[in-house]
């Protein structure tokens, strides 16, 4: 026989066989992001044209290749200055892409900061211009204007170009440096906070152009935390930073008496085209889904596997002390057949207490009682070990829910959240869901605590009160504990001859992609029984003295009929249990009711937005906004609204 | 129609902002682009998330091509260098993960499970050492030593030794597993 590895034809033939077809789902999915990163890459290209003074030399090439267009004799303007701390804040990413040392040199390492008076830039290495992988040399770059550390980049050998800086490097290079000034400048000078709370990252939701862009896809949201948040800081006489309010929680936060479902559906989806109270020439589409009441006798039992964080962090009174208390209202509520087992983590993750049934308080509190905070945190462990137990509680027609406690410091090696959701959503769909507790101030990873509840489809709550507990916990039990429809999706059509621009208020980290909609692959936000969900568009009609944009001159608007319908909505969600989601379709009419429900909605997100220093809401003030929910306020049996009203004032005399 | 368009031209165009150009460059080659990724990483599902990688950052290079290149040379130098970078994110990863635990070290028994049902070239694909395995992927798809030589930014010499380590590598698991 001879001998296959002499000749590679064989192995040629043979590896071709064992090479997979690409999925043509990822395929299609792929395909689409980069047709899509193209045209913002064209976008962005353009955006750097207009706003930089500079030789136009065609199309955006890079940053190196930017710098490489101006000459050594130039002398740099301070907006270019200002591009070269861009290149500042995006080194670090540069640094890791490239594999061997001494590509990039930085003096005086990372933090030393110098301030320079003369502004200079030495360029050269303009030779290889033609080559496809040859850089310029770019010797020292001196900066003014800004305090930034001292850099040069050396010559980076024939590869660098197209590709050390390979994806998504590069993307993240380029983007950065493109940004419009005052933003790149932001990241090289921002003094260290001294909290290590992390928020996640988004901006509020820009205005569409109906003609551009005429569907909207989100996915409800249930969460409280950030209006909690808010709270808690405004009570500490500070003024939320903007990235701290999420408006669609804030309106959650409420509970509201939308219309009650009747028939097959769990909920009831109304639309309703009120006033703006902010602005007299727009519309908002209020959108309510109330579920239906839970029938607290008929409910199915409850398996409740507590995971509960006794790391060291955890001691202060308003932590472990509160949880207690908490968790003791909660007890309360349970029947004597639902299952309760308690797990912590903290140095080794421990089983504190086997499922025991609720009509055995005694052994429970005992439990409780017992635990102290101290060690370290390791959430991965804990987390596992509590999944491992529900699994093991879970009976036929049971609910299962993990409900985590902490002050949301998972120091693990899970500073990649990636991971740890993708552990989380895989037992969500086994059928066992996540609710997380936040506890406690200045360690709070928000980011994290979002991202947990929104892939175990749970609720994220942030309890700071004992009363917050009582609204959490037992107030609200049924509601955040019997999911009555999963995966709730919206997609509103918004109609081009009637609606000229629209935002959607909120909701920004609930964004989906257009084609996710009727993809129940897609995971989205679930409804509780008794949860209402509001969402909010503030919608510009065609003839509004209030368009923010102008009707292009040759824009051909589509000959549709002229329908009367301000648009349409369509809604998909799950049964519990069942993988195919149903379609719910409302037209959007004009020429609603306001009722006080929809008013106090409108009132609170318009505070979110001043708290965000939107622009939208133009000379709208914190009064109006006290005056419209005081009018508004309707029964408040439990005081959360009069509350509310109470943080306005707060906000009002902080912000002055 | 575009079919008969060079991909340097196509390449070109899209470098100018033709979005179809672009659209259709990559459609031609995405195949491509996922054979090679997995050829180096050993699996599936790592190669689909490499290619996602570079699609996502793929508009941004395309920008700076310049049609001195073949363009599938320069294509290939993408994959290559994306790939590198995930091993070294991967690398990272791994060591920030010390002290998981439990949780890892399972996840790696189940991979080491699914490793035995490959088929014995992947298997052996995967055990050898990194730069002969990218070197042997590029050759076998049909890339010569000169091109795979400017790809991988070595000799041609390098190329050649590297081959026959290769041919030398999977001779032995050969026997290796063949033996009683």
């Amino acid at each position: 026989m001879s001998d296959p590895f002499d000749d590679l034809d064989d192995l040629k033939a043979a590896i071709k066989a064992a090479t997979p077809v690409p999925d043509a789902g990822r395929r299609a999915e792929n395909i689409t992001l980069a047709e899509k990163n193209f045209a913002t890459h064209q976008e962005t290209a353009d955006l750097s044209r207009s706003n930089f003074d500079r030789p136009k030399t065609g199309l955006f090439r890079g940053v190196v290749s930017m710098i490489r267009t101006f000459t050594p004799r130039h002398t740099l303007t301070a907006t270019t200055a200002l591009v070269a701390v861009g290149l500042i804040v995006a080194l670090p990413a540069l640094r890791e892409g490239v594999p061997t040392p001494g590509r990039v040199l930085e003096k005086d390492a990372t933090a030393e900061v110098t301030s320079v008076t003369e502004e200079r830039a030495e360029l050269s290495g303009l030779a290889d211009e033609v080559s496809a992988f040859a850089e310029p040399v770019i010797e020292p770059l001196i900066i003014e204007t800004a305090p930034a550390p001292e850099f040069e980049i050396m010559e980076e050998d024939s590869f660098a170009g197209a590709a050390t800086l390979a994806a998504p490097n590069a993307q993240r290079l380029s983007k950065q440096t493109f940004q419009p000034l005052g933003i790149v400048q932001e990241p090289a000078i921002a003094p260290e906070t001294h909290t290590t709370e992390a928020y996640p990252e988004t901006t509020p939701n820009p205005l569409k152009v109906t003609v551009n862009d005429p569907a909207s896809t989100f996915s409800i949201d249930v969460d409280t935390a950030s209006y909690a948040l808010i709270r808690s800081t405004l009570n500490s006489g500070r003024m939320p930073a903007p990235e701290q309010v999420r408006i669609e929680e804030m309106v959650n936060y409420f509970p509201y008496d939308y219309v009650t479902p009747v028939g097959e559906v769990p909920f009831s989806t109304t639309a309703t085209v009120i006033d703006t109270p902010w602005n007299a020439h727009t519309q908002l589409v209020h959108i309510a889904l109330q579920g239906e009441k839970p029938v607290v006798e008929n409910r199915p039992p409850l398996n409740l596997v507590f995971l509960i964080d006794t790391s060291g962090s955890m001691q202060d009174a308003n932590k472990l002390p509160l949880l207690k208390q908490s968790f003791r209202l909660m007890l309360g509520q349970l029947r004597p057949e639902d299952q309760v087992a308690i797990v912590t983590y903290a140095g080794s993750a421990g089983q504190v207490l086997a499922p025991t049934p609720a009509r055995d308080q005694a052994t429970i509190m005992a439990a409780l009682n017992n635990l102290h905070a101290g060690g370290s945190t390791a959430g991965q462990a804990g987390l596992q070990q509590a999944y491992a137990t529900a699994e093991a509680m879970a009976e036929d027609g049971d609910v299962t829910r993990v409900i985590l406690a902490t002050d949301g410091d998972f120091n693990v090696g899970i500073h990649d959240p990636e991971q740890l959701k993708a552990f989380i959503a895989d037992k969500r769909d086994s059928g066992t869901y996540l609710s997380v507790l936040g506890f406690g101030r200045g360690n709070l990873d928000d980011a994290t605590m979002q991202a947990l509840a929104q892939n175990g489809n749970g609720q994220a709550a942030y309890i700071d009160t004992l009363a917050e507990a009582q609204k959490t916990l037992v107030d609200q039990l049924s509601g955040s504990l019997f999911p009555i429809a999963n995966d709730v999706k919206i997609q509103v059509e918004f109609n081009p001859a009637q609606i000229a621009e629209y935002r959607l208020i909120g909701y920004e980290t609930r964004a989906l992609n257009r084609e996710d909609f009727n993809n129940d692959r897609v995971d989205a936000g679930e409804i509780g029984a008794g949860h209402s969900v509001t969402a909010i568009y503030e919608i510009t009609p065609v003839d509004s003295p209030a368009r923010l944009t102008d009707a292009l001159r040759y824009e051909t608007l589509a000959p549709a009929p002229k329908s009367a319908e301000y648009g349409f909505l369509r809604l998909r969600y799950k049964a519990p249990g069942k993988d195919q989601s149903q379609l719910i379709e409302t037209p959007i009419l004009p020429g609603g009711e306001a009722t006080a429900d929809m008013q106090f909605a409108t009132a609170i997100a318009g505070f979110g937005q001043l708290l965000q220093n939107s622009t939208y809401t133009g000379d709208w003030s914190y009064g109006d906004a006290i005056a419209l929910a005081n009018a508004s306020r309707g029964d408040d049996p439990f005081g959360y609204r009069t509350q509310a009203v109470g943080l306005m004032r707060l906000a009002q005399s902080l912000s002055q | 129609m575009r079919m008969t368009v060079s991909d340097e031209d196509l390449a070109q165009a899209a470098a100018h902002g033709d979005a179809k150009a672009f659209s259709s460059l990559l459609h031609r080659h995405y195949d491509r682009i996922f054979a090679l990724g997995f050829r180096m990483t050993g699996h599936r599902a790592e190669a689909e998330d490499l290619t996602q990688d570079i699609c996502a950052a793929l508009p941004d290079k395309i920008a700076r091509y310049v049609p001195t290149a073949r363009f599938t040379t320069w294509l290939y130098r993408v994959v290559v260098n994306a790939a590198h970078d995930r091993r070294r994110r991967a690398a990272t990863h791994a060591r920030a993960a010390d002290g998981w635990g439990d949780w890892e070290v399972s996840r790696q028994a189940a991979i080491s499970d699914t490793n035995a049902q490959l088929d014995w070239l992947t298997r052996a694909m995967r055990a050898l050492p990194e730069d002969l395995r990218d070197t042997l992927a590029l050759v076998l798809d049909d890339m010569t030593h000169a091109q795979t030589a400017e790809i991988l930014g070595v000799s041609e010499g390098t190329i050649s030794w590297r081959i026959s380590e290769a041919k030398k590598h999977l001779r032995a698991l050969k026997q290796q597993e063949d033996a009683p």
